[in-house]
């Protein structure tokens, strides 16, 4: 077996066992939830540090990335516990209807894989989302120079991002997905809104 | 050489895997199979199914770890053919 069937074949059976125990829609969710979280947190702190005495880059990189990888680190330990204990819960059940041992069987899988997967894509959102955010801050320190401070280029790209969840969120629901996008942006405005109301002194 | 041809399963499934993936599944187990597969009674968490899978030399042991595979549990068999093939020198 090649490499990329290798993987395929992975993909599917991932796939498969996020189907059979219906977690599909859990790992959207989770998916959108912390990756809005970490979008919002780097609005944030890059908002904070516009606010604040002019910082070195090198400072605020290590800032956001450290709370980055904090994110993630959350999102995978808080996921992997609590869908282990939900699959657990869930194969039990199943198991007093079915009579019989299921451990050996598809659902016995999902109860080590399921939560591994949904970790995982709790974990990486917000570091994926994050480390886009500070890609122009990355440019930046490397020597690119752009027509706009760094810092509010980075917020910019929070701001694309957070409004691409929000079309994300209404592609799904079947709403608008202008109205969704709005919607997740105007938060991400009253964050900023917030910060300048506090902070901003 | 005795070959099984054709079994009728009594099989206890929960509602995922569905019926088509289960049966795919089961007629993935060798060359041609052929499984005809009938939902029996749908409970609240399970579906009794009735499965006949037929080919020209069932692998009983690869039905059985295919069910087992899929969540299934198998609980009788209910129809068995087998047939005596002649031997060649």
């Amino acid at each position: 077996m090649t490499n990329r069937s290798h993987l395929s074949q992975l993909l599917l059976d991932a796939g498969f066992l996020l189907r059979i125990t219906r977690s599909q829609g859990i790992a959207r969710r989770y998916f959108v939830v912390n990756g809005f979280d970490g979008a919002l947190t780097m609005l944030g702190l890059l908002m904070g540090f516009v606010v604040s005495k002019p910082t070195d880059l090198a400072v605020v990189i290590s800032v956001c990335m450290g709370a980055a990888i904090a994110l993630g680190v959350s999102g995978v330990s808080s996921a992997y516990v609590s869908e282990s204990a939900e699959r657990k819960h869930s194969l039990a059940q199943l198991e007093d209807a079915m009579i019989s041992d299921l451990s050996a069987g598809a659902h016995g899988k999902a109860v080590f894989w399921v939560p591994v997967l949904i970790a995982l894509i709790n974990g990486c959102a917000p570091l994926l989302i994050s480390a886009l955010i500070v890609v122009p801050l990355w440019l930046a320190y490397a020597g690119v120079l752009f027509p706009l401070s760094s810092l509010y280029l980075a917020m910019l790209v929070a701001m694309v991002l957070i409004f691409l969840l929000g079309v994300y969120l209404g592609r799904i629901s079947g709403i608008s997905w202008l109205r969704s996008g709005i919607q997740t942006l105007l938060s991400a405005a009253l964050t900023v809104a917030l910060i300048y109301l506090f902070a901003g002194y | 050489m005795v070959c099984i041809q054709r079994i009728v399963l009594d099989v206890l499934k929960p509602h995922h895997p569905s019926a088509l993936e289960f049966a795919e599944a089961l007629a993935g187990v060798g060359s041609d199979y052929h499984v005809r597969l009938t939902v029996m009674e749908i409970d609240a968490n399970t579906e009794t199914l009735q499965i006949e899978v037929s080919a020209p030399a069932i692998n009983f042991e690869r039905v059985q770890a295919a069910i087992t595979a899929m969540s299934g549990s198998l609980h009788s068999i209910d129809e068995v053919e087998v047939r005596s093939l002649p031997e060649h020198d």
